[in-house]
């Protein structure tokens, strides 16, 4: 019996580099969400970058970041080299290998989680409680990057690392350029 | 026949304009960005565009509301 | 135990028994000392609640009050705070849920040129909390709640003694909380009030839901004016058909009113519904200075010009005839040495700083509104004021959460309907020798306020 269970495939690299790709995928893909959700907040808008176009992507790259954490997350429990189990996963600080960073992968996963679930029913749960909710992405995202930068074994790798310094200089800038230049509310403080 | 109209909780609503994007042959914006929603039910053709108008509110201010007529 | 109507009517030395139907509410009012609770039983009759309203037997107290209900549709009783809503039906549709309800009585007058609530609470208090009393019985209420402007310290300790005097004297089955609450203009408005009381801000929310579905606690709330209370207090004693002797048909009873301006007695008068306004005015004396026109209804009101005004009699219907409204009761004679135009822009740049700063429209809105008022009245207009005022009243009529921007919006387009030759002499010679530094209508906060 060949094919995708047998042992060398669950035991040998291809899970692990598996892995490590769709992590940085998903950094990739959050650093994005982010960006574009700060830049929405802001009421950022070109001539050719209307509103719900800048909404939409924000969603869309929310849901791959979405797609690529499970398959991060599913192709680590599945290696049977680590004994990362499903409960490292979601519940944080469980693993016995390398606890803190994995807790903070689990608490970035839970979050992302909870983004999910209320932006979904974020016509039943009302505003406040879908905007407190989403206000914790601000922290999902370094939580993340922290998680990269601790649990991944590949920080020492020159363009891993390139990469998670550009994911950060994005977002510190996204979140200057809206501090600076974007309007928050149209009304008049009373 | 069911038939929808649209209109805006003045309170919630910020002018984030988000609304006359996705409507515009059915709302316009007043000069200060605020919504003008006409006191009329949403054509048939616009309905799908009008659902996805009050889904994508970031205040949450466009409500729909079925009338049967 | 008989409803309340059908009870023997007292012989009291009382205006009930006299040719002239007035005065009714203001029957109590004596020099000096607020009417204690002795006066006001001498002068007005003890109210005489039902036992039903006493009683644990929650099914005959709704039968009991389901007959006073009828009794107050019956007298076509409305409300005197500038709606004009029938009031039985408003009792009907805070009892129909049959949940436990809450009453709140508005005394809070946010509106500046009226004074009628605030003499009616300082001088016939219990009349109001008779009032208060009765529709909690009738609404099937268990919370009561008397709302004033919490800076006036002498009629909030006025009201203090008058509501214990009734405790000791154990009056009231639901017993009723003073509450404070501040002098804005928007706070007095009905969903304001009731915010403040769920401990929330004192502005205005967004309706649907309607205070008489969820209110007060989320409970059934039943909303009335100070002076609506009053006459609920008459009625409760003396029936529907004594309330219907004075005023119209369609419009009965008697409404107090606060005439103010270039008159001669300025104060409040209690006339019957149906009194031209000409005569009202010479009620309180007559024009102190020639008229030029009157403002009826108060800064949510209209102008009309004294001579139109005259005749007309003062009740919804004929005032909806002549495009103006009740309103709060309000008269403000405005005299020929004045000008329509000043008064108009000093009175909407009010309404535009006084709004809740909630809605768009609202707040970008009247101060547009009040730019123009301003540039006509003050700097001479560029010709084209009646334009940008026809542009500006649609894009700000009926999109606020209240009716806030709508009573500025009627307030300007009647003025350039009343004042229309002097719109016109404004724009093409600039401002006249009546924009003069002392203006009439009272304005909060600033040197001409009283």
């Amino acid at each position: 019996m060949s094919g995708i269970l047998s042992g060398s495939f669950l035991h040998g690299p291809f899970l692990w580099y598996a892995t490590r790709a769709a992590g940085l995928i998903t950094l990739t893909a959050l650093t994005a969400s982010v960006v574009l959700g700060i830049l929405n907040a802001g009421r950022f808008e070109t001539a050719r970058w209307a509103r719900f176009l800048v909404q939409g992507m924000h969603r869309n790259l929310s849901l791959i970041a979405l797609t690529f954490l499970i398959l991060h997350v599913g192709t680590t429990v599945i290696d049977t080299y680590t004994s990362i189990g499903w409960p490292t996963a979601f519940v944080p600080f469980v693993s016995p290998y390398k606890r803190f960073w994995l807790g903070l992968g689990a608490v970035a996963c839970d979050m992302m989680l909870a983004l999910l679930v209320t932006s979904l029913l974020r016509q039943r749960i009302g505003h406040r409680l879908w905007r407190g909710v989403h206000w914790a992405g601000y922290l999902c995202w370094p939580v993340a990057v922290a998680h990269g930068l601790g649990a991944g074994t590949d920080h020492g790798t020159m363009w891993v690392l390139a990469l998670t310094v550009a994911c950060v200089a994005i977002v510190l800038a996204a979140i200057g350029y809206r501090t600076v230049r974007l309007i928050p509310s149209r009304r008049v403080a009373r | 026949m069911v038939s929808h109209r649209l209109r805006v909780n003045p309170i919630k609503c910020d002018a984030h304009g988000m609304c006359a994007e996705l409507l515009p042959e059915f709302i316009a914006l007043d000069p200060w960005g605020y919504p003008i929603i006409p006191d009329e039910p949403v054509p048939e053709d616009l309905k799908s565009l009008a659902r996805k108008a009050v889904a994508a509110c970031p205040t949450l201010a466009l409500l729909a509301d079925k009338d049967r007529s | 135990m008989t409803a309340l109507a059908e009870m023997p009517r007292r012989a009291y030395s009382h205006p009930r028994h006299r040719r002239e139907p007035l005065p009714r509410l203001l029957a109590g009012i004596a020099t000096g000392q607020p009417a204690d609770l002795r006066h006001h039983e001498r002068t007005y009759g003890p109210l005489d609640l039902p036992a039903a309203a006493w009683n644990r037997d929650r099914a005959a107290a709704r039968r009991t009050a389901a007959r006073l209900t009828d009794v107050v549709d019956r007298s076509g009783l409305t409300g005197r705070g500038g709606a004009g809503f029938p009031t039985g039906r408003k009792l009907r549709s805070v009892a129909a849920s049959g949940r436990p309800a809450v009453v709140v009585a508005n005394g809070a007058e946010g509106e500046p040129a009226s004074s009628k609530d605030k003499l009616l609470l300082s001088r016939v208090p219990h009349l109001v909390l008779d009032g208060i009393t009765l529709a909690a019985f009738a609404v099937g209420a268990t919370d009561a709640y008397l709302a004033v402007h919490g800076g006036n310290g002498r009629l909030m300790a006025k009201l203090t003694g008058a509501i214990r005097a009734r405790q000791v004297a154990g009056i009231d089955p639901v017993p009723i909380e003073l509450v404070g609450i501040n002098d804005e203009y928007v706070s007095s408005e009905q969903t304001a009030v009731v915010q403040h009381l769920n401990g929330g801000p004192g502005v205005p929310t967004f309706t649907p839901p309607r205070t008489h579905e969820r209110g007060v606690n989320g409970r059934p709330t039943l909303v009335n004016n100070a002076e609506t209370l009053a006459h609920l207090a008459m009625i409760g004693r003396y029936g529907d058909q004594w309330f219907r002797e004075a005023g119209l048909r369609d419009d009965p009873g008697t409404t107090l009113v606060t005439i103010s301006g270039a008159i001669r007695w300025p104060g409040v008068y209690e006339v019957e519904l149906g009194t031209p306004i000409g005569e009202a005015l010479m009620r309180a004396g007559g024009p102190a200075e020639r008229p030029q026109a009157v403002l009826i209804g108060g800064y949510f009101g209209t102008w009309l010009p004294v001579g139109a005004a005259w005749q007309v009699p003062l009740a919804r219907t004929r005032l909806r005839a002549v495009g103006a409204a009740m309103g709060a009761g309000i008269l403000v004679v405005l005299p020929e040495s004045c000008c329509g135009i000043a008064e108009t822009a000093r009175v909407v740049r009010y309404l535009a700083d006084s709004g809740a700063g909630q809605c768009g429209p609202c707040i970008f809105g009247l101060p547009a509104l009040a730019d123009v008022l301003e540039d006509l009245a003050f700097r001479g207009g560029r010709r084209d004021a009646a334009e940008r005022v026809a542009t500006l009243i649609p894009l700000i009529e009926g999109r606020g959460a209240c009716r806030h921007p709508d009573g500025a919006t009627q307030l300007a387009a009647s003025a350039f309907r009343a004042f229309k030759h002097d719109v016109y002499a404004h724009d093409i010679d600039g401002p006249c020798f009546g924009v003069s530094d002392k203006p009439l209508l009272p304005i909060p906060g600033s040197a001409g306020s009283w």
